[in-house]
């Protein structure tokens, strides 16, 4: 197959038309509404399945739903999961029911947002969700705990209420 | 003595101008560029008027980033100056300079106002003003050639290598270009150009020195490495160009150059082709006032030039490098040879008067 080149009109072999076609475009755009998103003034909407930081989440009575399996500290590829279990005391409400972290570490210095924890959690407890924003001053504090997490995480209801059974 | 001072005065006022004005106008360009691009740009940084005890300050136009070149300079200065192993140090060295210096001089024959109180608003008034510009501003090639062979690795010296063909090529077509207009007015001297574009019209005004005009702003794209011709530096293809191995302050100074040649090569073309200082229905002589409107209006004029080499850099693509070759030597130099004889034709039958 031969291309046949397209034959050129002297305006456009002389360049000068095209380029100041381009000039006027250019010059259009400087008063155009800017698209820049202000960053730490504004802050770009999350989209729900967004996959940010692991958090903890409780149910809608405000208990912490993770039962301190350790499935996610054993699944975590970069072993930045350390839990503490804990049993309830024997004159909780739940005493018998279940366990409970006393203690639950994330290392975000070490957090490679897999997503494993989340994949492996059996009582959907831990989530990889909205907060994208990961900073701190000192690798101490980048070290998240139980209470940051699960401030982070709120609250999401539990359609099966599990604990209602027991 | 007093004479030495006030040229001393003058100098000390063009360099400290002509420094500020490249400070500044790497924001333009950063503000210009981004607006192109629906962006907003440098917008936090002011100028600090006052520091607080916990570290904060007290700063002047933020919103328009006015600190941005203080902020800008101190990195470059903080950076690490680090020279590689392989390099040859004193032409390494030297490279920066050459760039950068004759940028500056270039200014010394420039017209920029008429008089203030009695002194010529020129640091130097050469009678051969046009080819002390052409001279000094040929040296600037070295600088980049010399960065390009002594960094001693592959993309600077390919930088190098096109920069020199690019510069000297393009440097006959600026030459040329320029020729008709030293016909019309009949002297070297720059601020000839401008007396006699003030007792005229400006030379832009003669339908036979707008070829010229368009020779010598593409030429002077060229010359200054600015897009649609920045070949020496090109990015994209060679990882930065002649300027790779150069880091801190060093860098810095190409950077500057570079800016600094653009003021350069815009002041010129405001002095060769606009009428400089000179503005209709602004009195020629006159008094203090009318000899601050004077640089005032050459100011004017050369911000509005620099305005659209920053805006022709964001809207056209790089030439490629045989097109540039092409352009410079088969296009511009027959063109500016032809436009030699035209204006020597126009002036013999005596339309130019």
């Amino acid at each position: 197959m031969k291309l046949e080149r397209p034959q050129l009109t002297l305006a456009e072999r002389l360049y000068v038309p095209a380029v100041l076609s381009g000039l006027a475009l250019t010059f259009s755009h400087i008063f155009r509404k800017k698209v820049t998103l202000q960053y730490p003034e504004e802050k770009p909407v999350i989209p729900p399945g967004y996959r940010g930081q692991p958090v903890l989440v409780k149910d809608e009575e405000g208990r912490v739903k993770c039962v301190a399996c350790q499935l996610c500290e054993f699944v975590c590829p970069p072993r930045a999961i350390t839990i503490k279990p804990m049993e309830y005391p024997a004159d909780a409400k739940h005493a018998k029911v279940e366990k409970t972290p006393a203690e639950f570490d994330i290392d975000m210095l070490r957090c490679i947002y897999c997503g494993y924890c989340e994949e492996v959690c059996p009582e959907q407890a831990i989530f990889l969700r909205g907060p994208y924003s990961v900073s701190g001053l000192s690798r101490k504090a980048m070290v998240f705990n139980k209470a940051k997490l699960l401030e982070l995480g709120g609250t999401l209801p539990d359609p099966i209420k599990k604990w209602k059974k027991k | 003595m007093e004479a030495i001072l006030i040229h001393l005065i003058k100098i000390a006022c063009v360099l400290g101008v002509v420094l500020l004005i490249c400070a500044y106008i790497v924001l333009v360009e950063r503000r210009v560029c981004a607006f192109i691009q629906d962006r907003l740009g440098p917008n936090r940084v002011g100028i600090p008027l006052w520091f607080r005890k916990d570290g904060s300050a007290i700063t002047l136009g933020g919103k328009w980033a006015l600190g941005q070149p203080l902020v800008d300079a101190m990195k470059s200065l903080l950076k690490e100056d680090f020279v590689p192993a392989h390099v040859n140090k004193l032409y390494f060295w030297l490279a920066p300079i050459l760039a950068m210096s004759p940028a500056l001089i270039v200014f010394a024959v420039i017209p920029f106002g008429s008089q203030l109180l009695g002194v010529p608003m020129i640091v130097a008034d050469v009678n051969v003003g046009i080819l002390f510009v052409f001279a000094t501003a040929s040296i600037t090639v070295y600088g980049i050639v010399l960065a390009g062979w002594s960094s001693n690795s592959k993309y600077p010296f390919l930088g190098g290598i096109r920069s020199s063909a690019q510069l000297i090529s393009y440097e006959i077509c600026l030459g040329l270009s320029v020729v008709p207009l030293f016909m019309q007015v009949e002297s070297l001297k720059l601020s000839e150009v401008v007396t006699w574009q003030s007792n005229h019209l400006w030379l832009i005004c003669y339908p036979w020195n707008w070829l010229p005009a368009l020779i010598y702003l593409a030429s002077s794209f060229a010359e200054t490495n600015r897009l649609p011709f920045d070949m020496p530096e090109a990015e994209q293809e060679l990882a930065g160009g002649y300027n790779v191995e150069y880091s801190s302050m060093k860098f810095a100074m190409f950077f500057m150059a570079e800016y600094t040649n653009m003021i350069a090569a815009s002041a010129l073309m405001v002095t060769l082709f606009l009428g400089g200082w000179s503005l209709p229905f602004v009195p020629v002589t006159g008094g203090i006032l009318v000899g601050l409107a004077h640089i005032c209006i050459f100011l004017a004029k050369l911000f509005g030039l620099l305005f659209f080499f920053i805006w022709v850099r964001w809207t056209l693509p790089r030439f490629r490098y045989d097109q540039l070759m092409g352009l410079g030597w088969k296009v511009f130099l027959p063109l500016a040879l032809l436009n030699v004889l035209i204006v020597a034709g126009v002036i013999m039958v005596g339309l130019s008067k």
